[in-house]
C-alpha cells in the first residue's frame, strides 16, 4: 500500500487531476464503445426479426389467397390471382 | 493449417465460435483489468523523478501499444479481403476500426493528461504525438468509408487501401522518438533485452496490458458477430437463429398444408 490515508489516495501526491483525468476519460471511452457495440447488436437482430416476419406474414397472406381462390370457379382464379400478383408486386 | 482454418471461413462456424469464447474473454478480463488497475493505482511504486503522475503510465502505453497493434490486425484483414475476397475478414476489418480508433483517442487524451504536468504543455506538434494523431484520423476515415457505401463490398474495397495505405503510419509512430527530437521519451517496456524497470511496474503493468487485450476481444467479437448477423441476413442459418423456432416453422408447415 502506497498510500496512508484515502485522502493521500485522491490527492495522488498532488497530480490527483490528471490522474483522475486519465482514469475516468478511460473509462468513459470504453463503456460508451461497449455500449455502442451491443446496442447495434440489438438493433441488427431486432431488424432481421422485424422483417423475417413481416415476410411470413406475406407469405401467410398469400396461402390464404390461395386457399380461398382453389374454391371460387377455375375462371374467377385466373383473374383474381393476377390483380392479386400485380398488387404484391406494386 | 489451411485445413485447420479451413471452416472458420463459414460466418455460421466463426459466428458460433466467437459466441463460446466470449464468456472465457469477459471472466479474463474482469479479472486482470481489476487487478490490474488496484495494483496500478495502489500498490505500484511512485517514479522516483515523476511520483504519483507515473500511474497514468498504466494506462497510456497499453492504450498505444494497442491501438498500433489494432490498426496491424485491421491491415491484416483487410490485405487478405482484398486479395483472396474473404468476406468476414471485411467484416472483421470493420468490427475492429471503431475499437482501435477509441483505443488511440484513449491513448492521446491519456498523454495529454500525464504531459501536461511533466512537460508543462498538453500538445505539441512534435512528431510522436503528430503521427499518432494521424492514427486516429486513418481510423475515423475507414470508419466513414465502412459507412460511406450501401454495398459492403465496395465500402470494404475502398476502406481497405485506405487501411493498406496507412499501415506506412505505423514504423513512423514507433521509431519517431528515435528518428527525431522529442520530448516524448523512449520505449520502456519493449526494449530489446532488458527492459528497463523494476519488477514492481512491470507486473501491474502486465496484468492491465492483458486485461485491455481480454476487453478489446470482447468488444471486437461483439463488433464481429454483429457485421456478420447483418451481412448474412437472408441466409437460412440467421432467420432460424434469430425467430423463434416454433413459429417460423408452423408457418412453414401451414404453407405445405396449403
Amino acid at each position: 500500500m502506497q498510500f496512508d490515508s484515502f485522502s493521500a489516495f485522491l490527492a495522488m501526491g498532488g497530480y490527483g487531476f490528471y490522474v483522475w483525468l486519465s482514469y475516468g476519460v478511460t473509462a468513459l471511452l470504453l463503456v460508451i464503445l461497449l455500449i455502442n457495440s451491443k446496442s447495434q447488436n440489438k438493433a441488427v437482430i431486432k431488424h432481421i426479426i422485424a422483417r423475417q416476419k413481416r415476410e411470413n406474414k406475406l407469405r401467410q397472406a398469400a396461402a390464404l389467397q390461395k386457399q380461398q381462390q382453389a374454391q371460387l370457379s377455375p375462371a374467377d382464379v385466373i383473374t383474381t390471382a393476377n390483380n392479386d400478383s400485380n398488387e404484391v408486386l406494386s | 493449417m489451411w485445413k485447420w482454418l479451413h471452416p472458420y471461413a463459414n460466418p455460421e462456424v466463426t459466428y458460433h465460435f466467437t459466441g463460446k469464447l466470449m464468456p472465457w474473454f469477459s471472466a479474463l478480463a474482469a479479472i486482470f483489468l481489476s487487478i490490474g488497475l488496484v495494483w496500478a493505482l495502489v500498490f505500484a511504486p511512485a517514479d522516483y523523478q515523476q511520483g504519483e503522475s507515473f500511474r497514468i503510465f498504466y494506462l497510456h502505453v497499453p492504450a498505444a501499444m494497442f491501438s498500433m497493434s489494432i490498426y496491424f490486425a485491421m491491415a491484416v484483414a483487410a490485405f487478405c479481403s482484398l486479395v483472396w475476397q474473404l468476406k468476414l475478414s471485411d467484416a472483421a476489418a470493420s468490427a475492429m476500426a471503431p475499437v482501435g480508433a477509441t483505443f488511440t483517442a484513449i491513448a492521446l487524451i491519456t498523454g495529454a493528461a500525464w504531459g501536461k504536468p511533466m512537460w508543462g504543455t498538453w500538445w505539441i506538434w512534435d512528431a510522436r504525438l503528430t503521427s499518432e494523431l494521424i492514427l486516429l484520423f486513418l481510423y475515423l476515415g475507414v470508419m466513414a468509408l465502412h459507412n460511406a457505401f450501401e454495398d459492403k463490398n465496395l465500402a470494404g474495397k475502398a476502406a481497405g487501401i485506405l487501411t493498406l495505405v496507412g499501415v506506412i503510419n505505423l514504423p513512423i509512430i514507433k521509431y519517431s522518438v528515435e528518428w527525431w527530437n522529442t520530448l516524448h521519451q523512449g520505449a520502456t517496456v519493449s526494449k530489446l533485452g532488458k527492459p528497463s524497470m523494476t519488477a514492481e511496474m512491470f507486473w501491474p503493468f502486465l496484468m492491465s496490458f492483458l486485461g485491455f487485450a481480454f476487453l478489446i476481444s470482447i468488444i471486437i467479437c461483439i463488433r464481429f458477430r454483429t457485421e456478420i448477423l447483418s451481412r448474412n441476413s437472408m441466409r437460412p442459418w440467421v432467420k432460424e437463429l434469430l425467430l423463434p423456432p416454433t413459429a417460423s416453422s408452423t408457418a412453414g408447415e401451414t404453407n405445405n398444408a396449403v
